[in-house]
């Protein structure tokens, strides 16, 4: 039966996403308990958590017993970095990618050829969702490089059919120039800059008429920003979801209703918990994203805590897709927070702040957005131990702060620095992060 | 021979610069001289005061960050040149002046007293005193000024 698709334009690699349900609960079964076996055999740290809750992986028979598995948390990939978690040995292993992590170093990630084709294949089910199909011209422009974000769009696009522009982040100017010159269809970026891309547009006086679509993702935007982008340009502004630790891009995607995000669920196992007590959640309760890799081997993620809160939508979509959608994600349950597709803990920033000065001042991290460009500054408390009489001293201690940030976070920021006991303090403790932003 | 400057550190915005003065008006503490440095962030208040130590005392308890810091008062001659050739002192010694503001003029008839801030006040006194420059103790400082 072919889909209600309004491209029409059905492409085969989408098949599993109709699959029946039962069918797809058979699949996802047998996926996991092999996946699980795996992590069990050669994850040192799995099979000890396992330990630890009396869980074997022949304990696995049905879905709802992952619920007594250990979950996987961002700080087990740093405790083990870099290849603690990897499953496969390097012979086997044809691609590593990185996150930006707490003390510089990063949260690294494996990939055997087997795991590139089913990010590929997720990615063109995604591109395909969104209405792309051959013929299409897919500008790139997120980053290329240890990011997955470039590459990870790059092969889906390539592999749907569409004709790629591998541009990369940056160069306002030049990225405009190809959008009309080369009659782009589709660009993938954060949508923050796309907004900013068709503010400059507009003053050059540039034609985007051929634009139809974007893949905007790698930070939170709101319905708000959605309806302005549409209004304003015109592009049909989809949502595309996913983190490094999982695959990168590709492990949910908006399809023509836009009306939550696909998971592909026959990869992605998504569960909902209670971000306190872990409790697994009904579908409908909002609560934090838990997902399990299917079919990764070089790295299979059991559990793994995303931080990101929302909840899983059972109902059926009207696109015809059978696997599940969860809803857009807004926040998170930790404090971190994404600026321009860099994950940020304000412990980092502390880290930051501690290199140079030796204590930690009080600090408040300050997100806004401007011309469509997110910014974050940092307001530091001087203290006696640091002030100086010198203006010169001064601006060398800012200079200090904002290289050390820019190291740590591979990040500009800017840092003002503030009279003692101006940045306001809750019981104590000082509210870290005010973002501005309106997403 | 040496002067103790309180320094603060002001914000750049509105009341910034009322908030220590009302603070040193409350505590009897009068302002003998000041300079205020600016950017477009922050500024640099400084201060001489009489009692440093008490001023210090009830700045920091307002919540002021503050900074003493050893100054030289320095008489120069109220004449075109007079400046210039105090200056020379310091040509070819490698001292470097980091900032200069005026504590009083029309002193003793016709000089001028300055307030120097320099890396090394001991040094730099030494080679004033070498060019007959004088440089005035803190009780002749305060004289200068009527405190």
């Amino acid at each position: 039966m072919p889909p209600p698709d309004p491209s029409r334009r059905f492409h085969p690699v989408s098949a599993p996403d109709y699959v029946p349900a039962e069918q797809l609960r058979g699949l996802q079964l047998e996926r996991l308990q092999r996946i699980v076996r795996r992590a069990h055999e050669r994850v040192p740290l799995f099979r000890t958590r396992c330990q630890e809750r009396q869980v074997a992986p022949a304990d696995l028979k049905s879905l709802e017993d992952l619920a007594r598995f250990p979950f996987t948390l961002k700080t087990d990939l740093r405790d083990t970095y870099p290849f603690g978690l990897f499953a496969s040995p390097m012979e086997e292993i044809v691609r590593l990618h990185a996150s930006s992590g707490t003390t510089g170093k990063p949260t690294v990630v494996a990939y055997t050829q087997g795991d590139l084709d089913v990010w590929t294949e997720v990615m063109v089910r995604a591109f395909a969702a969104c209405g792309l199909h051959r013929g299409d011209v897919v500008q790139n422009a997120y980053g290329y490089g240890l990011f997955t974000g470039g590459l990870g769009a790059h092969y889906g696009a390539e592999a749907l059919g569409a004709t790629v522009i591998p541009i990369s982040g940056g160069n306002t100017e030049r990225q405009i120039m190809v959008l009309q010159d080369f009659a782009v269809t589709a660009i993938c970026c954060t949508p923050s800059y796309f907004l900013h891309l068709t503010e400059r547009a507009k003053e050059l006086g540039t034609d985007f008429s051929k634009l139809r679509a974007g893949i905007f993702g790698a930070e939170p935007w709101s319905e708000a920003m959605r309806r302005r982008i549409e209004a304003d340009t015109g592009v049909k502004a989809y949502d595309i979801y996913g983190l490094s630790e999982i695959i990168g891009p590709g492990v949910g995607i908006e399809c023509f209703a836009q009306s939550g995000l696909h998971v592909f669920e026959d990869h992605f196992y998504p569960e909902v918990v209670d971000p306190a007590s872990g409790e697994v959640l009904p579908d409908g309760a909002e609560g934090e994203l838990v997902l399990t890799t299917l079919s990764k081997d070089a790295m299979p993620m059991i559990r793994y805590r995303t931080r990101d809160v929302t909840s899983l939508i059972p109902e059926p979509c009207a696109c015809g897709r059978t696997i599940r959608r969860i809803r857009r994600i807004g926040r998170r349950s930790d404090d971190m927070f994404i600026i321009r597709g860099v994950n940020v803990f304000p412990s980092q920033v502390e880290t930051a702040l501690l290199a140079v000065e030796g204590t930690l001042p009080h600090y408040q991290i300050v997100l806004t957005r401007e011309k469509g460009l997110d910014e974050m500054e940092v307001k530091v408390e001087v203290t006696p131990e640091v002030f100086s009489d010198q203006i010169r001293a001064l601006e060398a201690l800012q200079h200090k702060l904002e290289q050390s940030l820019d190291h740590t976070l591979g990040i500009r920021a800017r840092v003002t620095l503030v009279g003692p006991r101006t940045i306001p303090r809750s019981e104590g403790k000082a509210k870290r992060v005010d973002d501005k932003r309106q997403i | 021979m040496k002067l103790r400057q309180l320094s603060l550190f002001l914000e750049n915005r509105p009341g910034a610069l009322r908030l220590p003065c009302q603070v040193l008006g409350a505590a009897g503490i009068d302002i003998l001289t000041m300079s205020l440095a600016d950017t477009q962030q922050f500024g640099i208040l400084r201060l001489v005061v009489k009692d440093a130590d008490r001023a210090s005392k009830v700045l920091e308890e307002a919540g002021c960050v503050v900074k003493a810091t050893d100054v030289l008062a320095v008489e120069v001659p109220d004449r075109a040149g007079g400046l210039a050739d105090m200056l020379g002192t310091f040509e070819g010694t490698g001292l470097s002046i980091e900032y200069i503001y005026p504590l009083v003029a029309g002193h003793r008839g016709k000089t001028a007293v300055l307030i120097l801030r320099v890396e090394d006040p001991d040094r730099a006194a030494g080679l004033l005193a070498g060019r007959k420059v004088r440089v005035l103790t803190r009780e002749e400082a305060f004289e200068a000024v009527g405190a």
